[in-house]
């Protein structure tokens, strides 16, 4: 699902957040992402995300280079990949319903079918009963849950997170771990990065571990470069 | 078969492509959404809209002020382009005789609807009732003035080019000393016209440039009010048009709105003008009527403040949406 190819990042002002990151999570697969903050997982999940470019080494997600995905085809690359953050960046003026159907609204699905799949993504995620209520109205760990019916409504093949637990007492951290799980089992790849080693360790799914953007360790295949 | 195919990606884990017929449907009728939420919004705010769509009517009502004024100035000196006169004056030898027939010369020719003749006494008298120096010409000894021919052009040889022409030509004629033509004051008149039109075209260019800056900044404040929401919605995967198609319709609004005030305004100055010109037009026995606005301008006023408003839109759109990316 996503190949990393000795991966560099250098930002602006001479800051190398990656240095050489090379591994490939399968189809299918969900796998963590871990490290110290400034280890470079969230600058990671920006690559995939195309909302930073890599300043060398190539990245393939989904068999598409993304380096040839276009500025104006962006947006269509994203609406590959759920991405949840550890702030939910909801719109808070707006109910949890019209947040969840926000994806869909941009991808153009029919007005026939938005209602079936938010409902069907709201009861995945618990909150069917909330879906008149605004953000503000919710539990951080119910906003999280909002955040994740956002991003598998329009079923992308590629889930990201970024610290979606980092906000939450373990239980709940606990619940939204399994959540994932089963998106998962259903078939969505999945990458989370986090640095609750605990959680991580419990959930026996591969680990990569980054160390000032380098890779500490990799129980993901390491792809060659051919 | 098309039901079957919809199934069976419906139940994949994985669908987040769309058909096009639904995109296409789904492009309608966010068109539609757009247009009336953002209309909705600026009336439901009126205290927020309400400055910038007056300063955008002041500016799209003072062209159009202008060109209702140029207008009718046009429209009156068309009225009197028929009364022009030409006066040809006889040199001081020439007899009654010949001036007489010099009369009946000039009133075979088609151009002239009416000669007349003023003999050299009508013309002393009518000199001595408005020079305001009638005594001391009563000294002279001899009358000084010439006799005169006036002549008043039909219709089709009143524009000034052919007065011009003929007054030329009868200067060429034997015993005509001058021709002269009261039209003069009518080209100044007329060249003072041009000067407030192209004055006028000026302003209302700067006016229109003015229109656009205040949308352009009008949206550029919307879009940085947004500016959180506008992330949101790109890391989910809006295009450009999508986030754009709000504030395009919104300047849209701005432009056609001010413009519909303005074309008020304007015809609310005209009727209140038109009673005190027809009284004005009254004492010059003119049968002059003030002019409103054409429907076709008021048209294409409308028109032009919708396009102002969503060109100055788009150049703020393009301008600012581009800085706003996902952090």
């Amino acid at each position: 699902m996503i190949e990393f190819h000795q991966v560099f990042k250098r930002y602006e002002g001479g800051h190398e957040a990656l240095k050489g990151v090379s591994f490939a999570l399968p189809r299918g697969e969900m796998a963590f992402l871990t490290g110290h903050s400034g280890a470079g997982k969230s600058t990671l999940l920006k690559l995939i995300a195309l909302m930073e470019r890599p300043t060398r080494g190539q990245i393939i997600l989904d068999d598409i280079n993304i380096s040839n995905v276009k500025d104006r085809q962006i947006p269509y690359h994203r609406r590959k990949i759920g991405m949840i953050f550890q702030d939910h960046r909801l719109l808070y003026d707006r109910s949890v319903y019209d947040n969840v159907a926000l994806p869909l609204i941009i991808a153009g699905v029919s007005d026939r079918d938005i209602p079936k799949r938010v409902r069907a993504a709201l009861d995945k995620v618990g909150l069917l009963s909330k879906e008149r209520q605004l953000p503000i109205q919710l539990s951080g760990g119910e906003q999280q849950r909002v955040g994740i019916a956002r991003a598998v409504v329009n079923k992308p093949p590629l889930l990201l997170a970024d610290e979606p637990t980092g906000n939450l007492d373990p239980e709940l951290s606990e619940d939204i771990m399994n959540l994932f799980a089963q998106f998962n089992q259903v078939g969505v790849s999945v990458l989370i990065a986090s640095h609750d080693l605990g959680l991580i360790a419990r959930m026996k799914h591969p680990v990569i571990a980054l160390k000032e953007g380098r890779t500490i360790r990799n129980e993901l295949a390491e792809v060659d470069f051919a | 078969m098309s039901e079957v195919k919809s199934k069976t990606k419906r139940s994949s884990a994985t669908s987040y492509k769309i058909s096009f017929r639904d995109r296409f449907n789904t492009a309608l009728k966010l068109h539609k959404e757009n247009s009336l939420q953002t209309l909705l919004d600026i009336l439901r705010q009126p205290t927020n809209s309400l400055m910038t769509i007056l300063v955008l009517a002041i500016a799209l009502a003072l062209p159009s002020a202008f060109y209702l004024f140029m207008t009718n100035a046009k429209a009156v000196s068309q009225s009197w382009d028929g009364g022009v006169k030409i006066s040809v004056y006889l040199q001081d030898d020439a007899t009654e005789n010949q001036a007489q027939e010099l009369l009946t010369q000039l009133s075979l020719r088609p151009e002239f609807e009416q000669v007349t003749f003023v003999s050299k006494e009508d013309a002393l008298l009518e000199f001595k009732e408005y020079s305001g120096i009638g005594d001391a010409i009563s000294y002279l000894d001899k009358n000084p003035l010439p006799f005169a021919i006036t002549l008043t052009p039909t219709s089709s040889f009143a524009d000034p080019k052919s007065l011009e022409s003929l007054a030329q030509e009868l200067t060429t004629l034997a015993l005509v000393d001058k021709a002269k033509l009261d039209s003069d004051w009518i080209k100044k008149y007329n060249s003072i016209l041009t000067i407030s039109e192209q004055i006028a075209t000026f302003v209302s260019l700067m006016l229109a440039l003015g229109v656009l800056l205040i949308v352009g900044n009008t949206i550029r404040l919307a879009i940085l009010n947004r500016r959180d929401e506008i992330q949101v919605i790109k890391l989910v995967g809006a295009t450009d048009a999508f986030i754009r198609r709000p504030f395009l319709y919104t300047g849209l609004w701005y432009g056609l709105i001010a413009a519909l005030l303005a074309a008020l305004m304007v015809n609310i100055v005209f009727v209140l003008l038109k009673q005190s010109t027809s009284q004005l037009a009254q004492l010059y026995s003119s049968e002059f009527s003030l002019l409103g606005l054409a429907p076709s301008f008021t048209l294409s006023l409308l028109v032009i403040g919708s396009l102002l408003g969503l060109i100055g839109a788009w150049v703020s759109v393009r301008k600012h949406l581009k800085d706003i990316n996902p952090q």
